[in-house]
């Protein structure tokens, strides 16, 4: 099997699993404890919050763990909104390929009487400083916009977005969880005064995540019971992930430079080796991209057809937003970037990691190839684009 | 191996289906379509994605099965050819049968294509009906279990489907169905049968069609065969032939709906033996043999999909038209409902009424 869906989840590694084992059964005291034993565990915890704020380029004060993205993306924007409501602000600014953990929670708000600006995105899949900065009102009350895009890895000009907001003191949140790990982020330099991430994205175990508040900005909790977290989430700290949250952020800053070196040469070739199938298109911009991220549309494909046979010929991959059921819906990342909706069912997304390996990417390059052409023998679809009965929307 | 696609529902039926497949040598992928959102079904989003419950089911006699398995997105297919065109239908003042129409469109085309692409020959269902060879023709036969025949929703089908279908249910009683579930684990074999339209979930159908239609619509009047008004309907999607609750008219007799008209948004009324009809039409008929037979003839056909079949004379009046005169006057004939012929046990064909 070929694993190439990495933004999806990672394998765990060696490192993030030797740091947690230790936790089920030697250091295994609930940190909230006054004995020796648990304070041995307490030690572990915030010395893992205080490398993890390393990592970020932030204070280890400004550290909460979450379960995940998810939890800290909802965290961050109803804390923000909260906090803006109370001096009349119920406006906020985001974009229109979040993923739905912003989306959603946007919604929510929105019947809550916000209202809700989401920014064009443009066909690179890219969003502006000068966007957010024309967007910007007085009862603006957050802005949100992710670090790099889950689905074609556009990566933002967050730096840039972070000073605009910085300067009209509008607060700022970004969802870093593809980003964090695999490029340069830093909570202070970029200007950012939220962000989440997500430990399973880079090679850490599930179910953690942390939710970075810059001091000064607002946090309310979402889960009510102990003072865990400084009473901002309550719940008895997963100790064994968080440590391997740690080892696995360590690792990743660590061997960052070397891993996009050799990641994003592995793309490069993948992106060549798949445009030369014809009428197809990246999706998102060509170099403002993650090291590991390649996104394709093939015209007269189905996207679900497309995963069946590559998952026949041993490559996991993805497409679209699987909804719980496993069945796909077509992307609202590509129908943002303007992909029109026949268009956008037939994509797919190959997401490469350091373990991948260059004879893997050629493997996977001869599957599409192979998979493309069969579907589109048999499609009728493609048969009326052939015939020119219907117009390519892909030249 | 020869590779079959099980088409699994989650319920009790499509589960043993596949089971029995599985038996019978053939290498099994199961599936489920999502053919809609909860949001189309007038459903809550918070509750579940998807009739999520039964891709759960489904998915978990899969596994048991260790048969591969899959959820296919048709949602936008389903909404088209099924959705969109019962809610047409009660527009234009007729009662159609999205049943049919999701076997024939959804399951028996666009999902074989799916098998195809997939590499599987046989498409497989938990319909009760049979599929025998007869010299060169595929046959469709009732199931053996009469109170459980499905054949009355499958009489679209063409040679071509015939061929490649299972239906593994059609010589088993429901008993040895749900014994068969027990025996092997299956979580729902003690799940009751589906009943309602499952884009209907609520039974509402009114107010279904005014979510698809995305309109309301206007009440007008009830006439009689006359023409003179005796009171006020609600809207013609709320009325369907042979229907005599919720007219909201107070009489020493009882009224029945007769007929609904779109045209002058009108619902005609009438008592009990203004409803029987001897004569009918039938269009888009699908005779299953392939061939349309030269003369007039004489078989049983069923109006409704639990009426008891009933004599009467066919004339074939076209390519895909026929003309019925039924041997006793039939009650609330209703137009967009199917008419389908039987000769004992095989289906011989059926139509759309007019």
């Amino acid at each position: 099997m070929i694993y190439a869906d990495n933004a999806a989840t990672t394998k765990t590694s060696r490192a993030a699993i030797d740091a947690m084992l230790p936790c089920f059964d030697t250091v295994y005291g609930n940190p909230s404890g006054l004995y020796a034993f648990a304070q041995q565990a307490k030690e572990a915890l915030e010395d893992a919050r205080a490398r993890i704020a390393r990592c970020l380029g932030c204070d280890a004060r400004e550290v909460t763990f979450t379960s995940g993205g998810s939890e800290s993306d909802n965290q961050a924007i109803l804390s923000a909104a909260k906090a803006g409501a109370a001096k009349g602000k119920k406006h906020i600014i985001s974009t229109a390929f979040e993923h739905h953990a912003v989306l959603h929670t946007l919604k929510k708000l929105e019947a809550d009487g916000f209202e809700v600006t989401l920014l064009d995105v443009h066909e690179n899949g890219i969003v502006t400083p000068q966007q957010v900065a024309d967007a910007i009102r007085g009862d603006t009350a957050l802005v949100t916009v992710m670090f790099a895009n889950n689905e074609i890895g556009t990566v933002q000009p967050i730096r840039a977005i972070g000073a605009v907001c910085r300067e009209k003191g509008v607060p700022f949140h970004t969802d870093a969880v593809q980003a964090v790990g695999h490029i340069p982020v830093n909570v202070r330099e970029d200007n950012i005064d939220y962000l989440s991430l997500s430990a399973h994205k880079f090679h850490g175990p599930r179910g953690i995540g942390v939710l970075v508040a810059r001091k000064g900005m607002r946090l309310y909790s979402l889960i009510e019971g102990g003072a865990q977290e400084r009473g901002k989430r309550a719940g008895t700290e997963n100790l064994p992930a968080i440590l391997g949250m740690a080892a696995a952020l360590e690792e990743a800053v660590q061997n960052m430079e070397t891993n996009a070196a050799k990641v994003g040469a592995m793309r490069e070739r993948l992106i060549e080796g798949l445009a030369e199938i014809p009428h197809c298109v990246l999706n998102g911009d060509r170099n403002e991209r993650l090291p590991g991220n390649v996104n394709f549309c093939f015209e007269g494909i189905e996207g679900e057809s497309l995963l069946l046979l590559l998952d026949d010929k041993g490559v996991a991959a993805s497409s679209g937003s699987a909804c719980t059921s496993g069945s796909l819906d077509p992307s609202h990342v590509l129908l943002a970037i303007g992909r029109p909706h026949e268009i956008a069912h037939g994509s797919l997304r190959l997401t490469l990691c350091e373990e991948n390996t260059p004879a893997e990417v050629e493997r996977i390059i001869d599957a599409v190839r192979e998979v493309v052409a069969y579907l589109r023998g048999m499609s009728p679809v493609w048969r009326d684009l052939v015939n020119g009965k219907t117009p390519f929307v892909i030249p | 191996m020869k590779k079959a696609l099980i088409a699994m529902s989650g319920g009790v039926d499509s589960s043993v289906a596949a089971f029995l497949m599985q038996q019978d040598g053939f290498d099994c992928i199961g599936c489920t379509m999502k053919l809609y959102d909860n949001e189309d079904a007038g459903v809550s989003r918070t509750r579940t994605c998807c009739s999520l419950d039964d891709v759960e089911d489904a998915r978990s006699v899969a596994f048991r099965l260790h048969m591969p398995y899959y959820v296919f997105n048709f949602t936008a297919d389903f909404r088209r050819l099924v959705m969109e065109k019962f809610a047409q239908c009660y527009a234009r003042g007729v009662t159609p049968n999205p049943c049919i129409d999701c076997n024939r469109y959804m399951k028996f085309d666009l999902l074989y294509r799916r098998a195809a692409v997939l590499g599987c020959g046989v498409l497989v269902t938990g319909h009760y009906a049979r599929i025998e060879k007869q010299a060169d023709k595929y046959i469709l036969k009732k199931a053996s279990d009469a109170s459980k025949d499905q054949s009355y929703v499958l009489y679209a089908m063409t040679q071509a489907q015939l061929a490649h279908t299972r239906f593994p249910l059609g010589s088993l009683h429901k008993t040895d169905v749900r014994r068969i579930a027990l025996e092997n684990g299956f979580i729902n074999a003690d799940k009751p049968d589906s009943q309602d339209i499952c884009f209907v979930p609520d039974g509402d159908y009114a107010a279904a069609v005014e979510r698809i239609c995305g309109r309301r619509f206007p009440d007008g009047d009830f006439v009689s065969a006359d023409g003179s008004v005796i009171g006020r309907h609600k809207g013609i999607i709320h009325y369907t032939v042979g229907q005599r609750k919720g007219l909201g008219i107070a009489s020493s007799e009882p009224y029945y709906v007769c007929g609904v008209r779109a045209c002058d948004n009108t619902v005609r009324l009438g008592r009990i033996g203004e409803l029987y009809r001897t004569e009918a039409d039938a269009a888009d008929f699908n005779w299953i043999g392939g061939s349309v037979p030269h003369a007039p003839f004489t078989c049983t056909v069923k109006l409704r999909y639990r009426q008891p079949e009933q004599p009467v004379t066919v004339v074939p009046t076209g390519e895909n038209t026929v003309h019925f005169v039924f041997g006793e006057p039939q009650r609330a004939v209703t137009p967009g409902q199917a008419a389908v012929l039987y000769d004992g046990d095989i289906v011989l064909g059926g139509g759309t009424l007019m």
